[in-house]
């Protein structure tokens, strides 16, 4: 029993596994999220299949305004996975900057889609008013309090939780690339949710 | 992904702006598909297959999976396999 590092494997791989516990842990939760959003991404094809009549995504959402989103997330993707490989490179300024870019393009993220939103309950336009929009504000909502999520997790590993990284920098790593994880699924959901909802 | 040289890390660098460069460039690519308006079922299948490949990029170097350990494709199978069954079910319903 040799304290943290005999147990617990947060910064170190199991000897068992290969991987960290944390990253053991993280992959776990991903795996329940494929659940999450795949149930309702088949619930997506049930409800299409079983509608009368169904609108196009883009006659009626704002395709440009989606596809600027589509290309925050794939770039707040790069500068996530760039203030990881900064701490592999022990570079500690990088990786601040490279967080603090990914934040702020999470938030640009949320405030197109806030522009989106308003646009449409300003015409009245409800998850109550068809099916389409239902499930369009269901995924749409969900994803979006997923980059919440990521945002609040992050701005934590910028701000408080960096203090880790003088007293155990190979924890903290391990944290970022959890975060990075987390992050990169949430962009690769919405990789599927762009053309499904908005080009279909 | 730990105990990486310099080097090595610098690689991943190059390959990550890379695959951006992809993303970028299949996005504007699945964007253009959409308005040449397709027949549905072709329309879907493009959209997805492209899709498909975006996502692939970003679970393979972004998270990694190209190269992880054998665990983590073990816990992931299940949960893409019950995916499949889903959808399986649905086009028998």
């Amino acid at each position: 029993m040799s304290g943290d590092s005999g147990i617990r494997y947060i910064s170190h791989p199991h000897p068992v596994t290969g991987v960290t516990n944390s990253k053991l842990g993280i992959w776990c939760f991903l795996a329940s999220e494929v659940m999450l959003f795949g149930g309702l991404f088949s619930a997506y094809i049930l409800l299409r299949m079983g509608a009368a009549s169904w609108p196009e995504g883009s006659a009626i959402l704002n395709v440009p305004l989606a596809t600027l989103n589509t290309m925050i997330l794939i770039t707040s993707s790069v500068t996530m996975v760039m203030s990881w490989a900064s701490l592999a490179l022990k570079d500690f300024k990088k990786y601040r900057w490279f967080m603090a870019v990914t934040i702020l393009l999470g938030l640009a993220f949320l405030v197109v889609k806030g522009f989106e939103y308003a646009h449409k309950f300003e015409h009245h336009h409800t998850p109550s008013t068809n099916t389409f929009y239902a499930i369009y504000f269901t995924l749409t909502g969900l994803h979006g309090l997923h980059v919440l999520g990521g945002i609040l997790v992050n701005t934590y590993f910028l701000f408080p939780g960096s203090a880790l990284w003088k007293k155990d920098p190979d924890q903290f790593m391990g944290r970022i690339e959890a975060a990075g994880l987390y992050w990169h699924f949430v962009d690769l959901v919405w990789i599927f949710l762009f053309p499904v909802l908005y080009l279909l | 992904m730990s105990g990486h040289t310099p080097e090595e890390i610098h690689h991943h660098v190059k390959i990550y702006i890379r695959v951006f460069a992809a993303l970028a460039a299949l996005t504007v690519l699945t964007v253009g598909v959409s308005y040449i308006k397709l027949p549905v079922m072709a329309a879907i299948l493009v959209a997805l297959f492209i899709a498909t490949i975006k996502s692939s990029l970003v679970a393979a170097f972004f998270m990694h999976l190209a190269n992880e350990k054998k665990i983590i494709y073990w816990i992931l199978l299940p949960a893409v396999a019950f995916f499949l069954v889903l959808l399986v079910l649905i086009s028998y319903s």
